[in-house]
């Protein structure tokens, strides 16, 4: 019995170890930066207090008051769902860098339909705008998962450009079409029965139970289901898996689709539980916090949710860190980039630091750059 | 709109389209300028077997520094009296200068994290295009509280109106002289490294270590350092279609200016075959489905088309060159084949 | 080289060992897959860095860091897979690294054509400087990798197994040019594994095993069994015992197969071909013959475009291969790295690579690993798989053990048909003679089998019948027993009417000896 704890302990610690370390190496030089740029401001000088300051807002802003703890799981919600799709992906072999365009275009299909089906009530309004975000999340993932696998355009490419017309769409749709009729500016209508239910605080919506309930989910798809195997045997090595008689090309195509699915679905809670409503220039850092927090979380769906609670919790407190230290929220855009550097880093990382038996890599597959602009999957 | 005779409409677009040729080829060619030297950077890189597709944020650095740049060179140095000919000033040089390395320093990182780390390029790639979306935002926002005056930008060449009133050949010379410093050096530099890449000794060396980099090592060629050099060139060249952006098409730095242009100009490197004349054309035509989006924006005809163009939402024509890279990739890219060992990592010592 | 020891994580690859080279000799280096020759040799070349033990040339000791060392000192090497550029000209992959130019560096091909030709008359061949490596025959582009040496002007010459994808006539024709280059005064390093072909090339064997010399031979004082014994270490059986076969119905039945291969070429013209139960049937063939497509679309792989393949008289043409293992049909495929293992996957997983969907390795949908640990625990030891774990992955296995997983999977199970595509490719002795040996038991069980193989000694040393391939062609059909050799070569390297139909050389006979 204590040996199989120690074992577990150990596993923990090797899964756990490198990430943290990255994070807090991380902190250390957005520090640096924080004092290198504090003498910037207008009249101001060297001020090496700042970061303890900004740091302290951060933390105040997340976990010091129950609305930051309350604001830090709203935000963890759509992270989770984005990054399990863009860990799913990986796993499959493939990058998803269109998660903002899901995102935005699930959320803005939510609304349409949430809109569409005003006073039938919540029991009614509710799934159909959710399954509405969900269907168009997939849709927004199956064309660059469908052009991968037969015509062998890179996701990375096409996934970038759907992400820009995704944004061209959403902003004609809304002051277009779903534009609230009389409006000084394009907005759509604001949503009522398809709204959700809060459950704690301020704004604590039911959608951050739905993000926390699909991390089972996924990783029941991924390791138990048959569907799962074949996935990462897909993204391990696809012509051996074509050879073991799996599909490879509906497989790419499947998994991007369920990737912009929870993308989509992403959106979707976080329009319908929060704004309830949109406007044509809608915006988000969910798309690109999700890359890393799959990342960090190495694609498995424990890690994203450990992830995307960190992610979570900074981009709950930045808003306080800008007001009350003065240094910009793009802060934690900046700590991403190092996080992620670290982490590719780790080789140097373990040297450094005399690390052993802690796990590297990144949990993505070696296929990625392999398949970069070649021939369409078999 | 039922009654409207379709041939008509056809004769009315040609129509306007050559109208507007003017128009459409100058803007083409001046929007097809950092898309162009995206893809020339992705060919020096990838022909000697490393993906970048980092390319999108070493432009997006080198916009910024060259704009932050000049902002500090013009307080230091003060006004100065820009040359006749493409408007040159100390402080843009200086900017232009510094953006350079400071796409070198990116693509430094690059190569270190891919070839010496032997990371995915991919993600190495991704890592770059985060770095510099927090970097410029994060500095951006707080360098603009003071709102800094820049060095300006580069003027294009007046082509005499004697020249660019021919009609077809003068409007191309003029497509192609009315632009500034950076975008005419680029074209030249097109030219350049398509001779150099198929007729020099760097150039045989380049595409043997992106096909087969244990048959290059094996006949004495150092294939790590070769793929840093080029990475870091790729990274100088892509800082020039950075800058390009904000001390020449324009005047100042914008976040996110580069708008997915790093990317597009890696579509245009897939469908020109890994070829920097190739690439060019590639590029031209993503840019000129903007220019004509933009044409007709500006100045739809009054007629049956211009009713039809404008019952259009702008929109659309803010996404066509998007779109249009997605199609022309999708159709293209199972025939167009990469260099063999594109993308993946070399490991030096023999594995038996 | 004297001394030379080279570690690797967890193995010596090579233990101390001392090797001279004269000047005008062929020198051959004998030994098993994995015994240790490939490594030596790169620290010769400067691939690979020893950990003790020094180099001699002329008696003065030389230090080699790196592959421009070897090439100044004048040590050229022909490696086991080309380390030419496909997409280059001949001329191009020739002057690579020690380029002539002119200017900023502008490459001077014109000087570089004519040195080419001039050197490759003098040694008795033809060669176009301007041909694109890729079209050119396996045989003339060794020759290319020759030329690059000579155009060095290279004193040693090292071959790794230069004659793995030649015929026999291809065979005969770079030895030749091997003796050539000798009597010119230049060193050769012979790698091989093949005692037949040392014996008829060397002038002195040098053996090494598990890292080790074992000891030296004169060709005229030793035996094809006194060398395989030195070797291997223990007694082999220079032929797999077959036994007899007693063939029964028709299993597989191929008629008039048409087949493309990815570029929109037909390689498959016109197949048709016979395999009855409880037969081998060996396809022998240079290698890009239309050998993979024929087998892909036997297996499910690849769309013939037209003909059609029925198996017990029933039509399976097109069929997925998952639709075909339920037939018992199994295939080994060629390239376990790329198509028959997930190499970053367990031991355990790769064992149900094909079947993960079964009951009882799933229900439902759902997985069920304690089932799969069962069937890898019989699998392991039923089929010798030397693995720590079940739960190890597949990558961390030696090529043999790695080899024996994909053959526990594929023969794991009743079988019509079993269609085996370079079994034994790279692998050492042990290891083949335990495949071998399965792959006759199947046999002997009443399973049709086709077998698919570059190394012609494989083939006729399994086949009952043996077919050619040739441009696509089955162009001849020999008794596995009374084969002969050279004409099987013959065969493979002509179609036997090349020359009647004046078709252009596939593989250039043209030597003017």
């Amino acid at each position: 019995m204590g040996d199989r704890v120690r074992t577990f302990g150990d596993q923990v610690y090797s899964a756990m170890a490198l990430p943290l370390l990255a994070i807090g190496l991380a902190l250390i030089v957005g520090a640096i930066v924080i004092i290198a740029t504090s003498a910037l401001e207008p009249g101001a000088e060297i001020d090496f207090t700042l970061p303890f300051r900004a740091y302290g807002a951060l933390f105040e802003g997340s976990l010091g008051s129950p609305n930051g703890r309350v604001s830090t799981l709203v935000q963890t919600a759509p992270l989770i769902l984005a990054g399990l799709g863009i860990g799913l992906a990986f796993k499959a072999g493939l990058f998803n860098i269109g998660a903002q365009g899901q995102f935005l275009l699930g959320a803005t299909a939510a609304i349409a339909a949430g809109v569409a089906v005003e006073g039938s009530g919540p029991f009614v309004a509710i799934p159909v705008a959710i399954a509405a975000g969900m269907v168009v999340g997939a849709i927004w993932g199956f064309i660059p998962g469908f052009l991968k696998a037969f015509s062998g355009a890179h996701e990375v490419v096409t996934t970038i450009m759907l992400n820009f017309i995704a944004l061209a769409l959403m902003s004609w749709l809304i002051s277009g079409p779903l534009r609230l009729p009389r409006s000084p500016q394009p907005v759509t209508p604001t949503v009522e029965d398809a709204a959700l239910p809060i459950m704690i605080g301020r704004d604590g919506h039911v959608g951050i139970l739905i993000a926390f309930i699909a991390v089972p989910i996924i990783w029941f798809l991924l390791y138990r289901l048959t569907l799962g195997f074949e996935i990462r045997a897909v993204g391990a090595n696809p012509e051996a898996s074509r050879y073991a008689g799996m599909k490879p090309k509906r497989l790419v195509t499947l998994t991007m689709s369920l990737a912009g699915m929870l993308a989509g679905l992403a959106g979707t809670l976080n329009v319908l539980g929060i704004n309830h409503q949109m406007n044509a220039t809608f915006t988000t850092t969910v798309g690109f916090d999700a890359i890393t927090v799959a990342l960090l979380g190495r694609s498995h769906p424990v890690g994203i949710m450990l992830a995307a609670l960190l992610f979570g919790m900074m981009r709950a407190g930045a808003g306080l860190m800008q007001i009350q230290a003065g240094v910009p929220a793009e802060l934690v855009d900046l700590l991403q980039a190092v996080i992620l550097l670290f982490l590719v880093a780790s080789p140097v990382l373990r040297r450094v630091f005399r690390l052993r038996g802690v796990k590297s890599g990144l949990g993505t597959t070696d296929t990625m750059a392999r398949t970069y602009g070649n021939e369409a999957i078999r | 709109m039922t009654d409207l005779p379709v041939i008509g409409v056809i004769i009315q677009l040609f129509q306007f389209l050559i109208d507007q040729l003017p128009f459409i080829s100058d803007a083409a060619v001046a929007a097809s300028i950092p898309i162009a030297l995206a893809a020339l950077a992705g060919v020096v890189s990838e022909r000697s077997g490393v993906v970048n597709i980092g390319l999108e944020g070493m432009m997006l650095t080198a916009a910024f520094v060259a704009w932050i740049t000049g902002v500090v060179a013009v307080g230091m140095l003060g006004p100065s009296q820009p040359t006749a000919v493409f408007g040159i000033t100390l402080p843009l040089l200086i900017a232009l200068g510094v953006a350079m390395l400071s796409g070198m320093v990116m693509a430094g990182l690059h190569a270190w994290l891919s070839i010496s780390l032997r990371a995915d390029q991919i993600i190495s790639g991704v890592i770059i295009n985060i770095a510099a979306i927090g970097l410029t935002g994060y500095l951006y926002t707080i360098i603009s509280k003071n709102s800094p005056t820049g060095a300006g930008g580069f003027d294009s060449l007046d082509v005499p109106a004697a020249i660019s009133g021919i009609p077809v050949i003068g409007w191309l010379i003029n497509a192609i002289f009315d632009q500034g410093p950076i975008a005419i050096g680029a074209i030249i530099l097109i030219i350049i490294v398509q001779v150099l890449l198929f007729r020099t000794r760097w150039g045989l060396r380049t595409r043997s270590v992106g096909e087969h980099p244990r048959a290059a090592e094996t006949m004495g060629i150092d294939v790590i350092r070769l793929r840093y050099r080029n990475v870091i060139l790729s990274g100088a060249i892509a800082a020039l279609g950075g800058a390009y952006l904000s001390i020449e098409l324009t005047t100042s730095f914008q976040a996110g200016m580069t708008a997915g242009r790093g990317f597009i100009g890696l579509a245009a490197m897939i469908v020109g075959r890994w070829s920097p004349l190739g690439a060019f054309g590639a590029a031209l035509l993503f840019a000129s489905s903007g220019a004509v989006g933009r044409a007709i924006t500006f100045a739809a005809p009054e007629n049956q088309l211009g009713d039809l163009l404008n019952s259009i939402p702008p929109q659309f024509y803010d996404a066509l060159p998007y779109i249009v890279t997605i199609v022309v990739l999708a159709g293209i890219v199972g025939r167009s084949i990469p260099p063999a060992a594109d993308g993946q990592p070399y490991e030096r010592e023999s594995a038996t | 080289m004297r001394g030379i020891t080279k570690r690797y994580p967890g193995v010596v690859a090579n233990d101390n060992i001392t090797l001279d080279v004269r000047p005008g000799e062929i020198h051959a280096l004998l030994g098993e897959n994995g015994a240790g020759k490939s490594t030596l040799m790169n620290v010769l070349y400067g691939l690979a860095v020893p950990d003790e033990g020094e180099i001699l040339l002329d008696g003065s000791p030389i230090r080699i860091s790196g592959p421009t060392d070897a090439i100044d000192r004048g040590i050229s090497m022909v490696h086991q897979h080309f380390m030419l550029i496909p997409v280059l000209t001949v001329a191009e992959n020739i002057i690579l690294g020690d380029e002539t130019v002119r200017g900023a560096g502008f490459l001077d091909l014109n000087q570089a054509r004519t040195k080419i030709q001039e050197l490759a008359a003098r040694f008795g061949f033809d060669i176009d400087p301007d041909a694109k490596v890729e079209t050119l025959s396996v045989g003339q582009q060794q020759r290319v990798e020759i030329l690059k040496a000579l155009y060095r002007d290279t004193r040693i010459l090292v071959l790794d197994e230069p004659t793995a994808v030649l015929t026999p006539q291809e065979t005969e024709e770079i030895f030749l040019l091997l003796r050539r280059l000798a009597e010119s005064g230049r060193s050769i390093i012979f790698i091989s594994h093949k005692l037949y072909e040392v014996l008829e090339i060397a002038d002195r064997i040098t053996v090494i095993r598990r890292g080790k010399v074992v000891g030296e031979r004169l060709p005229d004082k030793t035996s094809e069994k006194d060398l395989a014994e030195l070797m291997v270490g223990r007694e082999v059986e220079l032929t797999a015992n077959r036994g007899e076969s007693s063939p029964g119905a028709v299993s597989l039945e191929v008629k008039g197969l048409h087949v493309k291969d990815d570029r929109g070429h037909e390689v498959v013209k016109n197949v048709s071909l016979e395999v009855r139960a409880g037969e081998i049937l060996g396809i022998a063939g240079v290698a890009g013959n239309g050998q993979d497509e024929l087998v892909q679309a036997i297996v499910g792989l690849r769309k013939a475009t037209g003909g059609s393949v029925t198996l017990k008289g029933k039509d399976i043409t097109g069929l997925s291969p998952r639709k075909l293992h339920e037939l018992e049909v199994a295939y080994v495929p060629a390239d376990r790295h790329r198509f028959g293992l997930i190499l970053s996957f367990s031991v355990q997983d790769n064992l149900v690579l094909n079947r993960y969907m079964n009951a009882p390795f799933s229900r439902g949908g759902v997985r069920n690993d304690s089932a799969c640990e069962a069937e890898a625990k019989d699998c392991i030891s039923e089929y010798d798989i030397r693995t720590p774990s079940a739960n190890v992955n597949a990558g961390t296995l030696s090529g043999g053990n790695q080899q024996k997983l994909v053959v526990a999977r594929e023969f794991d199970r009743d079988l019509q048909l079993l269609v085996l595509d370079q079994p034994t490719r790279g692998l050492d002795v042990g290891s083949i003679e335990f495949i071998h040996g399965q792959a006759i038991a199947k046999r002997n069980s009443g399973t049709a089998i086709l077998l698919v193989s570059a190394e012609l000694d494989e083939v006729l040393e399994l086949s009952d019948r043996i077919a050619v391939m040739f441009r696509g062609e089955l162009v001849a059909e020999r008794d596995g027993r009374t084969a002969d050799k050279n004409e099987i070569g013959l065969l493979m390297a002509t179609g036997g009417r090349a020359a009647a139909q004046g078709d252009e050389p596939f593989v250039d006979i043209d030597d003017p000896a």
